[in-house]
């Protein structure tokens, strides 16, 4: 086991640029820029806000930034009277 | 005409200090007069990497604060009769230090030095953005670490928006050191390596100083490693630095410590 373990923790240079340029590249577009997730997060919530009752702690937002693409997913958990609406609606 | 140096780097304990010290020196062996200035209030170094700690007496805030005269506050170096050093205050809260004070002292030393050479503090706060404010050259300390190459970029983000010439929309010229630069895991795919740091980073490269006892055997005398141990790899490194900043063109090599048999059958020596 290790002796395969010797061969396989070389080169993690590769890996250590790539995740830098990842990184660089959202870092340099949101310099000088308001905090698009904190804006996006607000928005979403008063709009959601405006027809059901959120409950901020009951709010769970990720990110996952990839070269091409990323994604942001807002995990919004609604009151089981709010959601009788939402049947309704439907 | 003096030139106004900035040594930065956001992150910590990559060699900002050691680096002022050995730069500074280079410079002042060549001739020049170069003052360096501790801008890490309240965690002054410089002064003991200089080995000047126990001459002491008045700091950059007293200047700053009209308290003392620069000529006062100035300690000149007991191996280099052109080197000076201005150290940092060690009980000062580093509110302390004003813009305006900043630059009436950096005013001042402009007209007395051909370098003045400003040791940020790590991170992005006062003492680091005023340390930069005036600079009309930085130099990027990085080493080839994930962290520090981030840090790097942030701070030439700030090098290039809040620095007095930039607001003025003329541009800082800024270098990228490398430090702690070990060839032979560079080679190996085990450390980043220079061209990838200079890609991420697209600034220009100054040197490459190698990973060395030597740095530390020199702080630990309290002796800029380009004047404790001139020949060794990292004071070369360092050396060549200093005359590319003085505009001349000086072939890019990493210097490596050249190891006897001796030292490559009993290993390290002791210091």
């Amino acid at each position: 086991m290790r002796f395969f373990n010797l061969f396989r923790r070389r080169r993690s240079a590769p890996v250590a640029r790539e995740r830098l340029q990842i990184l660089l590249s959202y870092e340099r577009a949101a310099r000088g820029q308001a905090d698009l997730l904190a804006t996006l997060r607000e928005e979403i919530l008063s709009a959601i806000g405006k027809h059901v009752t959120v409950e901020r702690d009951h709010v769970q937002i990720r990110v996952d930034r990839g070269q091409t693409v990323s994604t942001l997913e807002i995990d919004v958990a609604i009151p089981h009277s709010d959601s009788m609406v939402l049947a309704a609606g439907s | 005409m003096a030139k106004v140096l900035v040594v930065t780097s956001g992150k910590g304990g990559v060699g900002k200090t050691t680096t002022t010290a050995a730069i500074g020196a280079a410079l002042a062996q060549s001739g020049q007069k170069v003052a360096v200035v501790d801008f890490d209030v309240g965690l002054r170094n410089l002064d003991l990497v200089m080995g000047a700690e126990r001459r002491v007496v008045f700091d950059l805030i007293n200047v700053v604060q009209g308290v003392a005269k620069l000529s006062q506050a100035l300690i000149r170096d007991k191996r280099l009769e052109t080197l000076w050093l201005l150290p940092a205050s060690q009980t000062r809260d580093k509110d302390a230090l004003t813009e305006h004070g900043v630059a009436s002292v950096i005013k001042e030393m402009r007209t007395k030095f051909d370098w003045v050479i400003c040791d940020s503090p790590a991170g992005i706060e006062r003492g680091a953005t005023l340390a930069m404010r005036f600079a009309d050259v930085a130099l990027i300390v990085t080493n080839p670490e994930v962290s520090s190459v981030r840090d790097s970029d942030r701070i030439i983000g700030l090098l290039d928006s809040k620095t007095e010439k930039a607001e003025k929309g003329q541009r800082i010229e800024k270098h990228v050191l490398i430090t702690r630069f070990d060839a032979q895991r560079a080679s190996r795919g085990e450390m980043i390596g220079v061209d990838d740091v200079l890609e991420i980073l697209s600034t220009p490269l100054l040197g490459i100083i190698p990973e060395s006892e030597e740095v530390l055997r020199a702080s630990n005398v309290g002796s800029p490693v380009t004047l404790n141990n001139p020949l060794c790899a990292p004071a070369r490194a360092y050396l060549d630095a200093a005359r590319r900043l003085n505009g001349e063109t000086v072939p890019m090599n990493v210097p490596c410590e050249r190891k006897g048999l001796f030292d490559r059958l009993f290993g390290r020596r002791a210091a």
